[in-house]
């Protein structure tokens, strides 16, 4: 599974054109990965959210104590992680400061 | 029609409605027995036609006959008559003479049904075709073999198999219910998809066969379009795909059965009437929320319909292969999906991209990458066109890459 992290800057406002932009990037990237038959799924989280804490505590937001937050997920197909980071590469999170945190995915039931 | 024609046509376009009307009465168990009734109607009709001449109204006379051999079977038959019989008995409601309701209505009916019945997933895709070919559509034994490029004897065994199958599945012809519905019509789509593919991309040379099958899926599909529980969205965007499709059927192929490249595909030849059907059903597909592979596929043809060339248009192919991709994988998408991202991005992104294809075994991975450096690297394109050369199987293909390695040499 890709992770994909970056820290949000409040100041940028983007314009519609920069979005539409943006959307290619990503559908692209990802398109580039389905096309070598090695995409399962992939999800972009919203912007709200809410964080359960102990004691069911309720808290705003998804963030965390550090900036960063996780913009979505991508999970591929890889022999390894070494494979699995080749496909990273190219990600448009890259491009604007985040990093792609690449992790694998246990099997549970056998 | 000379009667000569006129058998056979007949047996295209009512045996399939004579068979699902008597399956309806005898339970799909015995759909080989309404099979043999309508044979033996067919032969009567070969046999008294030549000797006494055609009947005012042919149809109506084979639908009479085949009710008199029914009820001739079922008093012959004690076997028959004690095990099925007593079900027969309960719908017809203690009459002496067996009922059967020739209405348009029942018989649509009748075979919506038998197509569920048939597109069953516990049944073997092949031989899922093959039932479809033969029940829905009324294919010959031989047509069949020719389709499938294969011998009767197989096609006998694959369809006694099929039909073993669905008698110990022992399904009532019924609709699928509402929980269901949507997945027992993916599968479906699904070999309708296959009957089509059958007939546009097969290798037989047999040119009117193909068509055939092309139209026999549309027609099928449309029976789903026609009743309410199955007039889905993504229902209209395989049929809109299909259209899309046939639309370029006489340009596609030359009269000797070479496949034409869509690049030097005469336009004139495009059916515009079945384009405007195209585009119908596509906005019908519109409808809802869900995007299938349909929509996806039928969206692109879409843009290879227009004869107009739109400046965006391979940036909109690209965007819906990548989606395409996404939902489903398969080497030609991804093929595709790469020529459109260097007509989008750039021949170098687009060799880019090819190259972590890696299909090396495919001919037509070859043909892209030959077509792709052919604008940068002339050698290298070459030596590819000589691969695919190598890989393709058919005579055709060898004809249509000769043809571009031909052009390669003429920039040299």
């Amino acid at each position: 599974m890709m992770i994909f992290r970056h820290i949000p800057n409040p100041d940028i406002e983007r314009t519609p054109e920069q979005i539409q932009a943006s959307i290619k990037q990503w559908q692209d990237w990802m398109g580039g990965i389905a096309a070598q038959g090695k995409f399962v799924s992939a999800n972009q989280l919203g912007f709200e959210g809410k964080t359960l804490k102990p004691n069911k505590v309720v808290t705003d937001g998804p963030y965390a104590e550090i900036k960063e937050i996780i913009g979505g997920y991508l999970i591929v197909k890889a022999n390894n992680l070494e494979e699995a980071l080749g496909l990273a590469e190219g990600c448009p999170v890259l491009a604007f400061g985040g990093h792609v945190e690449v992790r694998d995915i246990m099997v549970l039931d056998h | 029609m000379p009667n000569k024609e006129l058998i056979p046509h007949l047996f295209r376009t009512e045996s399939s409605k004579i068979i699902a009307v008597l399956t309806k009465v005898f339970g799909l168990a015995h759909v080989a027995l309404a099979e043999d009734i309508v044979s033996d109607t067919f032969l009567t009709a070969t046999e008294k036609w030549a000797s006494e001449g055609l009947p005012d109204n042919p149809t109506a006379w084979l639908y009479a006959v085949a009710k008199n051999k029914t009820r001739d079977f079922l008093r012959r038959d004690q076997h028959f008559s004690h095990t099925i019989a007593p079900t027969v008995k309960a719908q017809q409601s203690e009459m002496e003479e067996i009922q059967l309701d020739w209405s348009e209505k029942n018989i649509t009916d009748s075979q919506l049904k038998m197509m569920f019945a048939i597109c069953h997933p516990d049944i073997p895709e092949e031989a899922q075709v093959g039932l479809a070919l033969r029940i829905l559509c009324g294919f010959g034994i031989e047509e069949i073999a020719l389709a499938f490029l294969t011998s009767k004897a197989v096609i006998n065994k694959r369809l006694y198999r099929a039909k073993e199958k669905l008698r110990s599945l022992a399904l009532p012809m019924e609709l699928p219910s509402p929980p269901e519905m949507d997945k027992r019509l993916e599968n479906v789509l699904r070999i309708l998809y296959l009957l089509f593919n059958e007939g546009y991309y097969s290798q037989t040379k047999h040119l009117p066969l193909r068509k055939e099958l092309c139209l026999e899926a549309m027609r099928l599909n449309y029976l789903l379009i026609e009743h309410e529980r199955t007039n889905k969205p993504f229902v209209n965007a395989l049929l809109s795909l299909m259209c899309f499709h046939a639309s370029r059927f006489e340009a596609r192929m030359s009269k000797v059965g070479e496949i034409i490249l869509y690049d030097d595909q005469d336009r004139s030849l495009w059916d515009d009437d079945l384009i405007a059907k195209a585009n119908h059903f596509l906005i019908e597909s519109a409808k809802g929320d869900v995007i299938t592979k349909y929509h996806l596929e039928a969206s692109i043809a879409y843009w290879h319909a227009t004869k107009q060339q739109a400046t965006d248009k391979w940036e909109h192919i690209l965007q819906l292969y990548n989606r395409l991709l996404q939902i489903e994988y398969s080497p030609i998408a991804a093929l595709n999906r790469t020529y459109a991202l260097a007509q989008a991005n750039g021949v170098k992104k687009g060799i880019q991209a090819a190259e972590k294809l890696a299909l090396v075994e495919a001919y037509s991975y070859h043909l892209l990458l030959g077509n792709l450096y052919s604008s940068v690297a002339i050698d290298k394109a070459k030596s590819h066109y000589r691969l695919a050369q190598q890989l393709a199987k058919s005579e055709a293909e060898k004809k249509t890459i000769a043809e571009y390695l031909r052009r390669m040499e003429t920039i040299d």
